[in-house]
């Protein structure tokens, strides 16, 4: 591994998958998941309700099992593996953070949307108080200019991140555009950069492989794909193709295929695949996480989940405005009807 | 009768707001606005409107405490903790709209004449006040077990001092939620939203409810009459369509406009939290007078 480029993983599923079963997970689950990442020593497994610490809610969906179990249950596997807890600040508080880290949690990721970063301040420090490494997430990064994004990463930055994520939460950077983010990210701040896709657009991969040329060293996966809307850069997919870029990630791609295959693949509700949805959350620049509330509110109310997508994307609503899905929904079944009934 | 005399301290947005609000009292006569920085927008508006100007801080007033018998405190959680004692020594009344949460909680149209004795009220928050009357309409209809809410504001209207210390507003409310509005557990979000132009501060309410008590006429009509009655002092407050319900699950959505005093009109959480103190205020204005009368 000597002069290899090295990357730094971060595997997603057991987070950002949560959204994808509508936030089912079960110890057991997560615990032969956690297991077998550790065995083949991914260096961090995030774990926590898909909206973060303290995300169960009627909002996004209530937790099967209470996060701070499953918490508990990764940490008692994991020898080599660190894990790491997402925080939303706005629905998560430092009390949840605390108790993660108590439980053996160690490092935070502090989310915020693309324009908001000021909101982590106290969140950032005081996980940094209590020892813990600390990203800074900076979602729906494709939503605001690069001259903003570096803006808000140096915030981060001087609150006391050790990383700044990019975050494409709704899948619907190109690769031009992630190349762009990263390079500036890289002459404007010292600390390192990360990258975090959404395949909607079926560009997670070139997307973070853009991201690494560009100087992206932090990357996130999820296995089997097991993330909101399509799913993540497939975490096993990117090992072998770091593998023949000839870069270091420590990681055995072997033991990660067999992991998919066999524990993984049966949690999916469904395969991940760019299904129309999905296609449309990237093509409409909307988080990715509105899937299932979009799907849901359509059957409900009778209309395409698409055109409330699309709409909900118009609106420019941001990550967690969930409740926006069936009021959008609501509005888009008045106009139908009155459209019938005008004719 | 005499107005009774009041003074602001904090010279920034939810300040300058109440300013402008104050103006309108039937009951109150604004004395004094106290800030720290002498060309602050709020202190300089004050001066503008001859209102007499303290930039030297809680002190400064303390040191003319003849001024004013009410005060309301617009500064942050932080700084009304040294307030709090330092006005309850000098025997003022103090309504408090930072999330510090030391005196009791009130929200106007569930228990504004409680707690007429107290020296400090707090105004919980402006989610708070704009949810917590809906919670308590769907809970004396039907117990609520659990009362979730989720406030998304303007970037632009959020100021410093939420962004500094956002979990605050969540805890704080939270309790509200259960404390005033009746839930047995209550949990709160908060989100913002940068879009331009600024959307209008939306609250959405969720409350689950005893299975066997799903009266839905009874509560839609109890939420209606809540509505109207915040809207007595909000003007700009309504309910989005009719609420949902699903199972034992009521969904309702609220938009809170502001009348645009300081800032625009889409910061209606400025105005909710505004409108609400001036009501408090009034409240303990008249139980004044009532005393000195008798």
């Amino acid at each position: 591994m000597a002069g290899k480029k090295q990357i730094i993983l971060t595997e997603v599923a057991l987070r950002d998958g949560s959204h994808a079963i509508a936030h089912q997970y079960t110890t057991e689950q997560v615990t032969a998941i956690a297991k077998g990442l550790n065995e083949a020593g991914v260096p961090y497994i995030e774990v926590s309700h898909g909206d973060g610490l303290a995300g169960s809610s009627l909002q996004y969906g209530l937790s099967h099992t209470n996060e701070m179990e499953l918490i508990e249950a990764a940490v008692s596997v994991c020898t080599i593996s660190k894990v790491a807890v997402l925080l939303l600040p706005g629905v998560g508080t430092v009390s949840e953070l605390k108790q993660a880290a108590q439980l053996g949690a160690r490092m935070a990721r502090i989310a915020t949307h693309v324009t908001e970063a000021d909101i982590s301040a106290q969140h950032i420090a005081s996980a940094k108080e209590i020892g813990m490494e600390v990203v800074g997430f900076l979602m729906m990064a494709h939503s605001a200019p690069t001259a903003k994004l570096v803006e808000q990463a140096k915030l981060m930055e001087s609150y006391g991140a050790d990383v700044v994520y990019v975050v494409d939460s709704a899948g619907a950077l190109l690769p031009h555009k992630v190349k762009e983010r990263i390079t500036a990210l890289r002459q404007h701040l010292s600390i390192d950069i990360g990258f975090h896709g959404h395949n909607n657009l079926s560009l997670a991969m070139a997307n973070t492989l853009a991201a690494i040329d560009a100087g992206a060293t932090r990357i996130d996966g999820s296995i089997r794909c097991l993330g909101a809307g399509a799913g993540n850069t497939q975490t096993e997919v990117l090992l072998a193709v770091l593998e023949r870029l000839g870069m270091y990630t420590g990681v055995d791609l072997y033991k990660m295929m067999d992991l998919a295959e066999q524990v993984v693949a049966p949690i999916l509700m469904v395969p991940q695949e760019i299904t129309r949805d999905n296609l449309t959350l990237g093509y409409a620049g909307v988080y990715s996480s509105f899937l299932l509330h979009a799907q849901r509110a359509a059957q409900k109310f009778g209309v395409d989940a698409r055109d409330i997508l699309l709409e909900i994307g118009r609106k420019k609503v941001v990550g967690g405005q969930e409740d926006m899905i069936v009021d959008v929904a609501a509005e888009l079944a008045r106009r139908k009807e009155a459209s019938h009934a005008n004719r | 009768m005499e107005k009774v005399k009041v003074a602001i301290l904090g010279s920034g947005n939810i300040g300058t707001d109440l300013l402008m609000k104050i103006q309108r009292s039937a009951v109150l006569e604004l004395t004094a606005m106290i800030g720290i920085d002498p060309l602050s927008d709020g202190l300089q508006r004050a001066r503008e409107m001859g209102v007499e100007v303290i930039d030297t801080g809680v002190d400064g007033f303390l040191a003319r405490s003849e001024l004013a018998d009410i005060v309301f405190d617009a500064t942050s959680a932080k700084a009304h903790h040294v307030h709090a004692e330092k006005l309850k020594a000098a025997g003022k009344i103090t309504i408090d709209l930072t999330p510090a949460a030391i005196g009791p909680f009130v929200v106007p149209p569930v228990n504004l004449g409680e707690h007429l004795d107290e020296c400090n009220v707090n105004l919980i928050t402006c989610g708070g006040q704009a949810t917590i009357p809906i919670v308590h309409a769907i809970h004396r209809i039907s117990p609520v077990a659990y009362a979730e809410i989720v406030a998304t504001i303007s970037s632009r209207s959020a100021g410093p001092g939420t962004r500094a210390n956002i979990d605050e507003f969540t805890r704080t409310t939270s309790r509200g939620l259960e404390l005033i509005g009746g839930a047995k557990k209550g949990k709160a979000i908060i989100i913002l939203n940068p879009a331009e132009p600024p959307i209008i501060m939306r609250d959405t309410v969720y409350a689950l409810v005893d299975e066997s008590f799903v009266d839905e006429d009874a509560i839609t009509k109890s939420i209606c009459d809540m509505v109207a009655e915040v809207q007595s002092y909000v003007p700009g407050y309504k309910m989005k369509g009719k609420p949902i319900f699903d199972g034992n699950k009521v969904t309702v959505f609220l938009q809170v406009e502001g009348i645009g005093d300081y800032l625009p009109a889409y910061s209606g959480n400025l105005d909710i939290m505004t409108a609400s103190a001036v009501k408090v205020a009034e409240q303990f204005a008249r139980h004044l007078q009532a005393r000195v009368t008798v």
